[in-house]
C-alpha cells in the first residue's frame, strides 16, 4: 500500500467508517509482525507486538496529528513495543561494522580488480527465486542490531531519514552512517552469493 | 577522490543526497574507474531487492478475542473523540 493510501485510511478511520478498521488491521498487523518478526526471530513474539501496537494506536489514535505520518507513527509504537519484548534477538549479536570489513577483495596485491559478482544477471526482486530471497533474508537477519533497525525502516519500509531517526531516537548522521554500512553488508552477502555460483 | 573515499559516500551518491560538488567529484571518478562503476550498480541492486523484500513469514489469522479487543479500543478512541471539546 502507498504512503498516501495509508493516509487516506487513516482519515477514514479517525472517521469512524468500519471498513477501514479493518483494512488498517490487515495491513498494519501483517506489516508490524514482519518488522518484528526481522527484529527478534521469535514468531510469538512477533504476534505479540502487533497486537500490543495496534491496541495502543487505537487507544492513542486521537494523538496522531497528521494522518500523513501514519506510518512512522505505528512504526514508533512498534519498536516500542519490541523494546518492551527484550527477549535476546535470535539474529546476529551486537557488534560494529567497519567499512574497511566492507570493502571488496581485490585480485592480487595494490590496484588489482575487484573482486565483483556479475549483477546483472540478477532478476528484479519482484521476480527472485527462492534461493536468493532466503539469502537476502538471511542477510538481512546476520546484520548487527543497530544496522538492521535501520535498513529496515529506511529500505524495507521505505521511511525517510528524519523519520528513521525519530523512530529510533538516534541522529540523523547516525542513521545515514548504519543505513550505508547495513547495505554494504547485504551486497557483500549477496556477492559472495553469486559469486559461489549459487545465482 | 580516491576509490576508498568514494566507497564511503556512495549511499548518499546513489540517492542524491550530496552536495552538487561532491557529486561532481565522484563522477569525475567513476568516468575514469570501471571497478567503482560495478561495485557502484552493485549497491544500486542491492537497496532496490531490499526495498522489494518481504519476508515469507505471515502472521497467523487474527483471533476474534483479539480483534474484539482492538474494535473495543479503536470504539472507545471514536466515542472519546466525539465528547465536545475532543476534536
Amino acid at each position: 500500500m502507498r504512503p498516501e493510501d495509508e493516509t487516506e485510511l487513516a482519515r477514514r478511520l479517525i472517521a469512524g467508517d468500519p471498513v477501514a478498521f479493518d483494512r488498517f488491521v490487515d495491513h498494519f498487523r501483517a506489516k508490524i509482525f514482519q518488522y518484528s518478526w526481522l527484529m527478534c526471530g521469535h514468531r510469538e513474539d512477533a504476534e505479540e507486538v502487533a497486537q500490543d501496537t495496534l491496541l495502543k494506536v487505537f487507544e492513542s489514535f486521537a494523538q496522531l496529528r497528521e494522518p500523513e505520518r501514519v506510518r512512522p507513527w505505528v512504526f514508533r509504537i512498534a519498536r516500542n513495543a519490541c523494546l518492551m519484548k527484550r527477549r535476546k534477538s535470535v539474529y546476529a549479536p551486537a557488534r560494529e561494522l567497519s567499512l574497511d570489513e566492507l570493502m571488496p577483495a581485490r585480485d592480487g596485491e595494490g590496484e588489482g580488480r575487484l573482486q565483483i559478482a556479475d549483477w546483472s544477471r540478477l532478476p528484479d526482486a519482484q521476480a527472485l527465486d527462492s534461493e536468493l530471497h532466503d539469502a537476502l533474508g538471511r542477510a538481512i537477519a546476520a546484520l548487527p542490531e543497530i544496522y538492521r533497525s535501520v535498513i529496515l525502516l529506511r529500505d524495507l519500509e521505505e521511511l525517510s531519514t528524519e523519520e528513521t531517526a525519530q523512530i529510533l531516537d538516534i541522529a540523523e548522521p547516525a542513521v545515514k552512517m548504519r543505513l550505508h554500512r547495513a547495505r554494504l553488508a547485504v551486497r557483500q552477502t549477496l556477492d559472495e552469493h553469486l559469486r559461489s555460483g549459487r545465482q | 577522490m580516491t576509490c576508498q573515499e568514494i566507497f564511503a559516500r556512495l549511499s548518499e551518491y546513489i540517492e542524491f543526497d550530496l552536495p552538487p560538488d561532491a557529486c561532481r567529484e565522484i563522477e569525475l571518478h567513476l568516468a575514469a574507474c570501471p571497478p567503482c562503476i560495478e561495485f557502484t550498480e552493485s549497491l544500486r541492486r542491492t537497496v532496490e531487492l531490499c526495498r522489494g523484500y518481504r519476508p515469507a513469514e505471515l502472521p497467523a489469522p487474527l483471533a476474534r478475542e483479539a480483534r474484539d479487543r482492538l474494535e473495543a479500543a479503536y470504539r472507545d478512541m471514536l466515542a472519546a473523540r466525539a465528547k465536545p471539546g475532543n476534536r
